[in-house]
């Protein structure tokens, strides 16, 4: 069995899976199922600024039939007293002392209000900050959350005000409303910031009720943007973690992933682009805590079949394998295969190759069956009829190479190769 | 033993002739189904629907909150898709072909997805279709069944006046009068012909039989072209011994009287046979038994290979307990007092294959006797010769013969039962259509 105890700037957890902070982690009774279940530690709900929420809170995209496909909240930070969160975080780490306990943080604009909570968080016994500059909502129109995210030099400011006080490890959480993540997170970490997090909600309207024409979530007649998460975002806040894990000054610090992860297989993938541990909220959301269940055995299983030990042994591995277009091998070339043994003559990859792409499926008309077959020398390679097939292994892309040297685009100008050539 | 009625309770009565493919429950019901549909390209289940509904589309439709349009994909293709997806026999069509089935998996159920979206409309009762502004064409139909109905609409969808002539009370044909009350209720049958009609356009006068209230000639003189689609009637008689005794009734009469006269009021006997294994027989059959007879075996002459029902329609009569003899053919009625008593069957075996290419039922000489008091004959229905040929029409043994649906009388089309001889309600919709297409061209519309 593998070992898949994590180890965050010092902060250990069973497991690398955190709830973010969110509602799951709002409350403490909330927070002790949490850690009955599984978990490996919680990021509490951000503490700081007053605040009154609204009714109501939540909308979702759902696709194919398929429920939350994307989700989106207009929840403020947390709105219960301070004190009793401050109780009830100390009363958690007492009765589970091998969680990691995370804040997130949300002070007002100044530094003593930082220095101020900072602490009080500090008294509870927690292991680690984390700045919450990435709300998208509600906050931002009080030049909190995004709003600082946003802004690399108010944030560089308010993290250096966090790292006069801090004693224990500082994440700061990086919103993904920015054209690029990379110079706020420069920025904070040339301020001091222990880690980074990422990603935080995508500003979004996750639908209009065509009944009423209000779009959603509803609030009296009106609505307004939400914070966009859940599987919909994964792809985005991937390649957001890759800018960071490739950057020199970023990739120096630990980031912890967040954006979409509801499987094991989303974790791993998400480590695997430098993340050391991740961080979980629509799925829980949606299934309940006993989600982290088949996430532990899945990382296991996976590791064991990889023969990786530990997690450390296989974080970062593919960051590398992401490069500019130019560095990609113009001699590369593969070619659909369809297994005609497999295949349920559905038509799908023909019609998608022939209305959309390079017409190299042949059809040939049967009643009811067609045959389908690829035009090998009018096929370029794209994907898309394999990516639509319901039948898996049915459509193979198979090597066929152009030439056995590997050969990038700037080298191929320089050959004065031909373009243009399909 | 005897032939009688009211054998049931009122509560068994329904439970027994209840829909024997009861709808979605609910819209999230349909929505989940609907969502397994993978939207093939130049979809199976499209060609193999007789009248080519494009399954995929009204399928989709469904999923996009489109149900207008997915009745209406459906309806375009259809007009009885309503009825056709009670009594289609789905699983040597559309869902017979759904890809799902090459992969193991239950197929779409296309039939219930279909019922759900034609449902709808006719509950709402959406109009979908705009009729044309009259041509002043004015075309006769002879039978208001499945392709008399089918064909009326196309034809005033282009603004032709249609008249249509039925010899029942009522229009709908085979699917109103010759098909078992558990998958279509007469209320329905009903409510699909007032639906087609809403079009406007269509005229049907009720209780007028050709060769009786109208001619041929007639039809000629006063329309400016006519469409037979007068089906098939005569039960085909068994040709043995004591045949014409009482207790030996045809299929065809028996479901008639089921869908007539209230299921409490048709005698049934107690120990039933019923000769033949098309879908009528099984019809008749399984209805005997939800009428109370307490023994219903089925005789077919060849073997579970050759038999025309599909296998899930054997499975209904067998999960009703209906007995099921192979190689048995019906060789004479016994009596007493002119009453039947038992039946005389020959056991056979298979021979060569005859012109239809199945093995041809041979004799092997042994007989035994079943005992019953009731023989019902569903050994397939013969054309209205006589009626065809004294208006001097074209014909084989009866079946009209057509080039393009044109009879040999011109202006005088045909589809249909009265044309193919007997099939199914989908290939006479689509037969209505084709036979609308062509009055339309020889009407220059």
């Amino acid at each position: 069995m593998a070992n898949i105890s994590s180890n965050f700037l010092g902060i250990k957890s069973p497991n690398p899976f955190w709830l973010a902070s969110a509602p799951p982690t709002d409350k403490k009774i909330n927070v002790l199922r949490a850690f009955e279940a599984g978990w490996g530690g919680v990021v509490w709900k951000t503490l700081g600024s007053q605040v009154k929420n609204v009714s109501s809170r939540y909308s979702a995209v759902d696709y194919g039939g398929h429920k939350v496909m994307g989700f989106n909240n207009i929840e403020l930070i947390s709105d219960r007293p301070l004190a009793i969160n401050l109780k009830e975080i100390e009363e958690c780490i007492k009765l589970f002392p091998d969680r990691a306990m995370i804040v997130s943080l949300m002070a007002d604009n100044t530094r003593e209000s930082w220095h101020d909570i900072i602490k009080k968080v500090e008294d509870t016994g927690a292991h680690g900050f984390e700045l919450n500059f990435g709300c998208p909502h509600g906050m931002t129109e009080r030049g909190m959350g995004a709003a600082v995210g946003q802004d690399p030099e108010i944030a560089k400011m308010v993290v250096e005000w966090v790292m006069e006080k801090a004693t224990i490890p500082v994440i700061t959480k990086l919103t993904p409303n920015v054209h690029s993540v990379v110079p706020t997170g420069i920025a904070v970490v040339e301020a001091g910031t222990n880690a980074l997090s990422l990603i935080n909600t995508i500003q979004s309207v996750t639908g209009v009720d065509l009944n009423t024409l209000v779009p959603n979530p509803y609030v009296d007649g009106k609505s307004v943007f939400g914070g966009y998460c859940g599987p919909a975002v994964k792809p985005i806040a991937l390649k957001m973690l890759t800018t960071i894990a490739q950057n020199e000054v970023t990739s120096k610090v630990p980031v912890s992933g967040i954006g979409g992860v509801s499987t094991w297989k989303d974790a791993v993938e998400f480590m695997l682009l430098g993340a050391s541990n991740v961080q979980v909220c629509t799925a829980a959301m949606k299934h309940g805590f006993r989600i982290v269940e088949d996430m532990c055995e899945g990382l296991n299983n996976w590791m064991d079949e990889k023969g990786f030990n530990t997690l450390e042994d296989f974080i970062g591995k593919s960051v590398e394998k992401i490069v500019h277009w130019e560095d990609l091998d113009m001699n590369y070339h593969h070619i659909a295969k369809i297994n005609q043994d497999k295949c349920i003559h559905c038509g799908l990859c023909y019609i998608a190759c022939e209305d959309t792409s390079h017409q190299s499926i042949n059809l040939d008309f049967g009643k009811p069956y067609n045959t389908y077959s690829i035009k090998e020398e009018e096929c370029v390679g794209c994907n898309l009829c394999q990516l639509v097939c319901p039948v898996s292994d049915c459509i193979t892309m198979e090597e066929h190479r152009v030439a056995p040297e590997s050969i990038n685009w700037i080298e191929y100008q320089k050959r004065g190769l031909p373009l243009n050539d399909h | 033993m005897s032939i009688i009625s009211n054998r049931l309770t009122a509560d068994q009565y329904e439970n027994n002739f209840s829909d024997i493919h009861p709808p979605f429950e609910t819209k999230d019901a349909a929505i989940v189904e609907a969502n397994r549909c993978l939207f093939c390209y130049d979809a199976p289940c499209m060609k193999s629907c007789p009248t080519s509904i494009d399954v995929p589309k009204f399928i989709k439709q469904i999923t996009t909150d489109n149900v207008k349009g997915s009745a209406h994909t459906i309806f375009s293709s259809n007009i009885m898709g309503a009825g056709c997806s009670k009594v289609c026999p789905v699983e040597k069509l559309c869902e017979g072909a759904c890809v799902y089935n090459l992969m193991d998996e239950d197929p779409i159920p296309i039939a219930k997805l279909q019922r759900y979206s034609t449902e709808k409309a006719m509950e709402q009762k959406w109009q979908l279709f705009k009729r044309k502004e009259s041509t002043g064409k004015k075309v006769a139909i002879v039978g208001a069944g499945p392709a008399g109905l089918s064909c009326a609409h196309v034809l005033s969808r282009e603004g032709i006046d249609v008249t249509i002539y039925e010899k029942e009370k009522q229009g709908g044909g085979l699917m109103t009068y010759g098909i078992a009350a558990y998958k279509v209720t007469p209320q329905f049958c009903k409510d699909e012909v007032d639906y087609i009609l809403s079009i406007g356009g269509i005229t049907v006068k009720y209780e007028q039989e050709l060769g009786k209230n109208i001619s041929i000639a007639d039809l000629q003189k006063n329309y400016d072209a006519v469409y037979m689609a007068i089906g098939v009637g005569l039960a085909r008689q068994l040709e043995i011994p004591g045949e014409h005794m009482e207790g030996v009734v045809d299929a065809i009469s028996f479901i008639y009287e089921i869908r007539n006269n209230g299921f409490n009021k048709v005698a049934v006997g107690d120990k039933v046979a019923v000769i033949g294994m098309g879908m009528t027989a099984i019809d008749a059959a399984t209805q005997a038994k939800r009428l109370g007879a307490s023994e219903v075996t089925m005789l077919y002459r060849r073997t579970q290979e050759e038999m025309p029902c599909t296998e899930v329609e054997l499975n209904i009569a067998k999960l009703d307990g209906c007995e099921i003899k192979w190689l048995a053919s019906p060789k004479e009625v016994i009596g007493a007092d002119g009453k039947a008593t038992a039946l005389v069957v020959e056991k056979m075996k298979l021979g060569d294959p005859d012109q239809s290419g199945r093995r041809s039922p041979v004799s092997t000489g042994e007989t035994y006797n079943l005992e019953v008091d009731m023989i019902i004959k569903a050994a397939g229905q013969t054309p209205f010769q006589e009626l065809i040929e004294m208006n001097g029409f074209k014909n084989k043994n009866g079946k009209l013969e057509v080039s393009d649906t044109q009879t040999s009388l011109t202006g005088i089309f045909a589809g249909g039962d009265c044309v193919n001889g007997g099939r199914e309600v989908v290939d006479a919709v689509q037969a209505g259509k084709d036979g609308a297409f062509e009055i339309l061209k020889f009407l220059s519309v």
